[in-house]
């Protein structure tokens, strides 16, 4: 086994044990991104002097007894919309093209603090609004399992190099299921937390109020470990929740016995493909047999999550892309008349096609005379979503379902029809306007050799029933395959456009 | 299609948006924004009446702090990434003859 395909949790212990020095790890890492990268492009910028110079940084202090922690040493990939002092921070746009930030993202500096070594930066949906990482700048992602098909979004360029091998672990962000959607179709492990447990001081903002930093890794276990070094309680972050249960990896414990598991008749409807619904089912009826009590329910409500999203995110991306202006970061047009018109011209040539649509749909709801009838409107329907949760978790522990209506489409199709592709959000997006946390993880392969998510979700604090539900599944299911080891199933990829940033 | 978006409308959320679109880019977003309105006019079929609207799942308030300086002078690194600089500010177009 080669070490690019050991857990992180496994490379710390094999670090800490001087089996091997977290150097070694780095160099074993970067030399499976340049040999491969070009044919999944999972990065937009690979920081190999720097991430040699912190690696050897890191190998330092371990070997002098300071950092002990389960992740010392270990080289982590960070999506490319949380800032990094000194490194490129790109948001996947042309409008932060050469933009260079002066400080790091909370929860990247908790990493660093736990002896993370950032590799660089990966590809994702320009600034995360998309399903698919198609809507980079940088050239698409493609999904290791099979490069004809997407890795899914927007943290494409995570869950992808986590499934080639090309991490041991990665963070992305999840706004509408932009970490448990991807981590579905790359067949990874990707979890949501609480909105509040991790700091979004540094994260780019789309919509503040649903955007929440989370761990995608190989297994259960990593993620757990991820998830305890980043949640903090940060002062920067006025929505940061102050919690004493973040011991995460406390809740890794084989045992189901008596945990409630409810599964909403409304995420096994229409338009869920019949493997993914099997494969779910099957899952449920696994941990029924370890001693969960396991019943269908009727959420209520489901059909109106999407439209609520898209009016809240639209209205706060609006709102938080103003700062896009051309005068204090990124990208000024050339040619202009004024200063009005330098506004609008850097920001329509900065942006591209899914932003603005975005951006002109949240100045409208939020414009006066629509204000009421669409943004509040969204705002209290958002609030009757809460309450059909909250009379839910009254009765489960868990809720069960797919996480995405199929598995990875194909390169494409998705950008032919935005709303279809709004429509793929519907297992996943409810979960951020409530708050709650939500993980997924493999649980089967389709007729395509494409992996299968299965989706916990848990009420808002409870991370560590759903690392349980989900560790003792992982068990009883064994181990999944790697998608760098499927790379048989995948047509040779066109010459992708050269747009890396080195 | 329910919502027909005029060019009007589309004209004032450019500006709004700061956004200037070409025609074509115009009639795309016309069309696009009617079809998403429809879409979100879903919502009227619930009943909200009573329902106050929530912005922030968990009931937090302000959060204050001391009025300290905490971070140190970065006006290098930080005007480093501003399109244009000089005498260490930022550089904007003329705003008034």
């Amino acid at each position: 086994m080669s070490i690019t395909d050991m857990t992180a949790v496994e490379v710390a212990a094999a670090i800490r044990a001087g089996k091997m020095t977290a150097v070694e790890a780095a160099e074993a890492m970067l030399a499976r991104i340049e040999e491969q990268d070009k044919r999944y492009n999972c990065y937009v910028t690979v920081d190999r002097a720097g991430a040699l110079a912190q690696a050897r940084e890191v190998q330092a202090k371990i070997r002098a007894g300071e950092l002990t922690g389960p992740l010392a040493g270990v080289p982590v990939a960070v999506k490319d919309n949380m800032c990094t002092e000194g490194l490129l921070t790109t948001c996947s746009s042309k409008i932060l093209g050469n933009f260079v930030p002066a400080y790091t993202a909370e929860a990247v500096l908790k990493l660093k603090e736990a002896g993370a070594v950032i590799l660089g930066k990966t590809n994702m949906d320009e600034f995360a609004m998309g399903s698919t990482t198609e809507t980079s700048a940088y050239g698409v992602t493609r999904n290791p399992w099979n490069t004809g098909h997407v890795p899914g979004g927007s943290s494409g360029g995570s869950a992808a190099a986590v499934a080639a091998g090309e991490c041991w672990y990665a963070l992305g962000s999840d706004t509408g299921g932009s970490i448990r959607q991807p981590a579905s179709y790359c067949g990874v492990v990707g979890m949501k937390p609480t909105y509040g447990t991790v700091s979004r001081y540094g994260l780019i903002a789309y919509g503040s109020s649903l955007d929440q930093i989370g761990p995608l890794t190989k297994d259960v276990t990593d993620c757990a470990a991820v998830l305890e070094a980043i949640a903090s309680h940060d002062e920067k972050d006025s929505t940061s929740v102050e919690r004493q249960d973040t011991d995460f990896t406390s809740a890794l414990v084989e045992d189901v016995k008596g945990m409630r598991i409810g599964i909403p008749n409304d995420y096994l409807g229409d338009g869920l493909d019949e493997e993914v619904k099997a494969a779910v089912l099957k899952a449920a009826a696994d941990l029924e047999g370890k001693g969960a009590v396991v019943e269908r329910f009727d959420l209520s409500l489901v059909e109106y999550a999407i439209p609520t999203y898209y009016t809240i995110a639209a209205a706060e991306a609006s709102s938080n892309l103003e700062r896009f202006d051309g005068i204090k970061y990124g990208y000024r047009t050339e040619a202009y008349a004024g200063l009005h018109s330098m506004y609008k011209k850097s920001r329509s040539e900065g942006f591209g096609e899914e932003v603005k649509r975005r951006i002109m749909l949240g100045s409208f709801v939020l414009s006066s005379g629509y204000y009421d009838a669409y943004y509040l409107k969204a705002l209290r329907v958002k609030a009757l979503i809460k309450k059909a949760f909250d009379e839910a978790f009254a009765k489960y522990d868990v809720i069960l379902g797919p996480v995405a209506p199929t598995t990875a489409p194909e390169l494409g199709y998705s950008l032919l029809d935005p709303i279809r592709m709004y429509l793929g959000d519907i297992y996943t997006i409810a979960v951020n306007l409530a708050g709650l946390p939500g993980i997924s993880l493999p649980c089967g392969i389709d007729k395509n050799g494409l992996p299968i998510g299965l989706q916990l979700i848990g009420d808002c604090f409870q991370e560590k029933k759903l690392i349980q539900t989900a560790y003792t599944y992982e068990r009883l299911r064994g181990v999944f395959p790697s998608g760098k080891d499927q790379e048989i199933n995948s047509p040779e990829p066109d010459e992708k456009e050269e747009c890396r940033h080195e | 299609m329910a919502n027909i978006i005029s060019d009007e409308t589309i004209e004032y959320v450019g500006i709004l948006a700061k956004l200037e679109l070409s025609a074509e880019e115009k009639e795309q977003a016309k069309a696009d924004m009617g079809r998403m309105l429809d879409y979100i006019d879903k919502l009227g079929e619930l009943d909200t009446t009573g329902v106050e609207p929530l912005s922030h799942v968990f009931p937090v308030q302000n959060v204050f702090r001391e009025d300290v300086v905490t971070n140190s002078d970065m006006r290098e690194e930080l005007l480093g990434n501003a399109p244009e600089q000089k005498d260490g500010m930022f550089m904007v177009p003329r705003t008034f003859e």
